[in-house]
């Protein structure tokens, strides 16, 4: 049975993937369950499938990346779309032309599927407004960062069996963070207790309206987690005075062996990458047993090969 | 000191004042290990045993004072004034603890800074000496300091020194960034575009003088601003010194609305005015300036209400060079640890405030806000005790003082009333009956 058709099993009535807010939770797990079957597909020796063959996947990064651009890549390829990656240094957006004439311009290549990450939140949605093809969210602004979260549920529901009841601490920079907000918007759904650290800068006004508990301390917000998620801190962070210097963030803030004591003692150690090590994240701690920052990266070929099929169901002209 | 006063365990025959709780009655206190082991009526001759004892004489035995804002030369200027010296005029005015502000070469921004101070303090100190640290590197306003750090290392509290932070979201930034560490921010308000020419009050007598005025918008404004953000963060905010009725009826609406912040008031702006800059008398110019006869007699009620929680000395030292000058030229600051008990006085001898409230603005407020063991007569409490002439008549005399620096707005003034003794836990650091003391 190939993977398509597994796809066909669960209701995923949605033509983009533009964020986790607006998804079911049986849409999440329908999601999970493909990506737990594609995740087989990247460990054969022949990874070639054919779902989205004579299909054109169009990467599009306003902003770098590594490995979500990557991944999308190998991702596309391995269900055979022909995928090309629109670098923003090298093309006419970096002469002045606006988001939406770019998307007429591509429009008009006719790709399927296009993969957009923007630093402006809501752009990826504005995008999708213009254009004829399926759009996936790699990431805009500060807003949501979908196939991140799916990534991560996936990566915890392989290692503790389940999402529901789990205590997962999100830590770092949620005030700027499209990870976090997908994942509390995620692991809400499912039914985890999501918990926030941060200092007080850090912190999203309201935060705690999206159903989380809002910790400054780690000390107290670790206390019996299942999951800690640590988050990247930018350099930029120190500059526009949110916090004082990396040394004293990473006492407080930075994830070392002595504040995940406190964390239950199987607790999994979640990076959505790229760490900082010495800031955000003792560097034996970043290696430690329990630690699947590897994993995420190979569950995030997975995820997005999952959100290519299910989405691959609703391509025009089929 | 006397060998005896070393030993001495048990102060008996006074009348303590407990300003924490109200108390005021004959009694004594018994002291062991350095802390209070007892305090009441009970404690008398009859109960103390063979313990080395102090007879105070019927005199006020209160806790000692604790000076919130204090500015030491030490380390940079030492010429002004040092731990040492500022701690025996402390220790001499009945001040038990001082805090020391960042203004110091090299600003007090960074950890083994304040490491620094509490070495120093504790080799040459009489008194205890808490450092604050600058909440933004070099007192500049433009970067952050390491404010978790720096608690850890012992700095009492953060502040901008004798500056405002002008910018509104590095305000917002470090009330937010303080909270979550416990830390108070105490700030200086003055909105500096506005006083930034200023040399003393705006009004007439400034005008009539020829020199630049200072609003008290410039105080008001930056007040209503912290306000709006220590309520918007939830973080922990001091006023350091307001001087005008407009910021008083201002923290009297914010307390009035629940909000947890406090204010202090210096000794010079309780008691001097506009006026005693007479010509151009430079020992009388500081900032905030000496304000109008009304805004000081609303900094007489604010102590009187409780809307204004501390009285502080604001001690700054400056030596003849800064202030034999032009006015407008001359620096600011006036010293006044040493005098600041006697001076506090005046308002208690004049009926225009209480000495249990007035002493509680000078010992358990700050104490408590300062989160100090201290300021109070209780037992487990650091035996940190002044005992207090109440009614001797003397006149300060500039040359008997024992700072380095001069610039005592109360030369020849007359006052009622000092310390008689001091003791800091429980050893005696002051005895008037000694001579200077010292």
């Amino acid at each position: 049975m190939s993977i398509a058709a597994e796809a066909t099993e669960f209701s995923f009535p949605h033509r983009h993937l533009l964020g986790i807010e607006g998804l079911s939770r049986d849409g999440i797990m329908g999601l999970l369950d493909l990506a737990e079957r594609a995740s087989t597909v990247s460990r054969q020796i022949a990874k070639k499938r054919d779902d989205l063959r004579g299909r054109t996947l169009i990467n599009l990064f306003f902003e770098s990346s590594t490995r979500t651009q990557s991944s999308f890549e190998l991702a596309g390829k391995r269900l055979g779309a022909d995928v090309m990656n629109m670098s923003t240094q090298t093309s006419s957006m970096s002469k002045g032309e606006t988001l939406i004439d770019t998307a007429v311009t591509l429009n008009a290549m006719r790709p399927d599927i296009l993969v957009v990450r923007h630093h402006a939140a809501g752009a990826v949605e504005l995008l999708a407004q213009k254009v004829d093809c399926s759009v996936i969210n790699a990431g805009d602004g500060s807003h949501e960062h979908p196939t991140q979260a799916l990534l991560d549920a996936l990566t915890i529901r392989r290692h503790k069996g389940r999402i529901a009841g789990l205590i997962v601490a999100i830590c770092g920079d949620i005030l700027h963070s499209r990870v976090a907000r997908s994942n509390i918007l995620l692991l809400n759904t499912l039914g985890a207790r999501v918990r926030v650290i941060a200092p007080s800068t850090l912190i999203a006004s309201g935060i705690a309206r999206l159903g989380v508990e809002v910790y400054s301390s780690m000390w107290e917000g670790l206390e019996d987690a299942d999951i800690v998620m640590m988050l990247r801190l930018q350099r930029e962070r120190m500059s526009s005075n949110l916090v004082p210097s990396q040394r004293e963030y990473f006492r407080f803030f930075g994830l070392d062996h002595e504040k995940l004591g406190r964390a239950k003692p199987d607790a999994l150690i979640m990076h959505p990458g790229p760490m900082n090590r010495g800031v955000e994240i003792d560097s034996s701690v970043a290696d430690d047993t329990r630690s699947v920052i590897r994993e995420q990266v190979e569950m995030g070929v997975a995820v997005r090969m999952a959100v290519l099929q299910a989405l691959a169901r609703h391509l025009p002209n089929r | 000191m006397s060998m005896q006063a070393r030993r001495a365990t048990a102060l008996l025959n006074a009348r303590l004042i407990d300003p924490a709780t109200g108390l005021d009655q004959k009694g004594g206190v018994l002291i062991t290990n350095g802390k209070i082991a007892d305090v009441g009526p009970e404690v008398t001759a009859a109960s103390v045993g063979d313990r080395r004892v102090i007879d105070c004489g019927g005199h006020v035995l209160a806790p000692g004072l604790v000076d919130m804002l204090v500015f030491s030369g030490e380390p940079g200027h030492e010429h002004r004034e040092t731990l040492s010296t500022t701690s025996r005029a402390a220790a001499a005015g009945g001040v038990t603890a001082i805090i020391c502000m960042p203004n110091t070469e090299p600003v007090i921004d960074d950890v083994a800074l304040v490491d620094f101070i509490m070495r120093r303090a504790r080799d040459t100190a009489q008194v205890n000496v808490h450092p604050m640290a600058a909440m933004t590197k070099g007192l500049l306003s433009g970067e952050m300091t390491e404010i978790g750090l720096l608690r850890e290392a012992g700095a009492i509290a953060f502040t901008n020194g004798k500056t405002s932070l002008a910018n509104a979201k590095m305000m917002r930034n470090v009330l937010a960034y303080a909270k979550d560490f416990g830390a108070l921010i105490i700030h200086h308000l003055e909105e500096p575009s506005l006083a930034q020419d200023g040399v003393m009050n705006e009004g007439e007598v400034a005008t009539r003088l020829g020199l630049p005025g200072i609003p008290r918008e410039a105080e008001t404004i930056i007040l209503e601003r912290d306000l709006r953000l220590a309520e918007l963060t939830g973080g922990r905010y001091h006023a350091g010194q307001i001087s005008c009725r407009a910021s008083l009826n201002i923290i009297h609406g914010a307390k009035a609305r629940g909000l947890p912040v406090t204010c202090g008031v210096s000794i010079n702006h309780l008691t001097l005015n506009e006026n005693d800059i007479g010509h151009y008398r430079t020992f009388f110019k500081m900032r905030p300036p000496l304000r109008s006869e009304d805004d000081r007699r609303a900094m007489v009620e604010g102590i009187a209400s409780g809307d204004i929680d501390v009285i502080v000395s604001a001690h700054d030292p400056q030596d003849a060079d800064g202030k034999r000058r032009p006015f407008a030229e001359a620096a600011d600051g006036a010293i006044g640890v040493e005098t600041l008990l006697s001076v506090a006085l005046r308002l208690y001898h004049d009926g225009s405030v209480d000495l249990v409230t007035l002493l509680r603005a000078l010992t358990a407020n700050p104490a408590r806000l300062l989160e100090l063991p201290s300021g109070r007569l209780a037992k487990g409490a650091p035996a940190d005790l002044v005992l207090i002439d109440l009614n001797t008549p003397f006149v300060v005399s500039p040359e008997l003082l024992r700072t380095r620096s001069k610039n005592t707005p109360f030369d020849e003034a007359r006052l009622q009333g000092r310390a008689l003794m001091t003791l800091v836990a429980g050893r005696p650091v002051y005895n008037c009956s000694d001579g200077r003391g010292d």
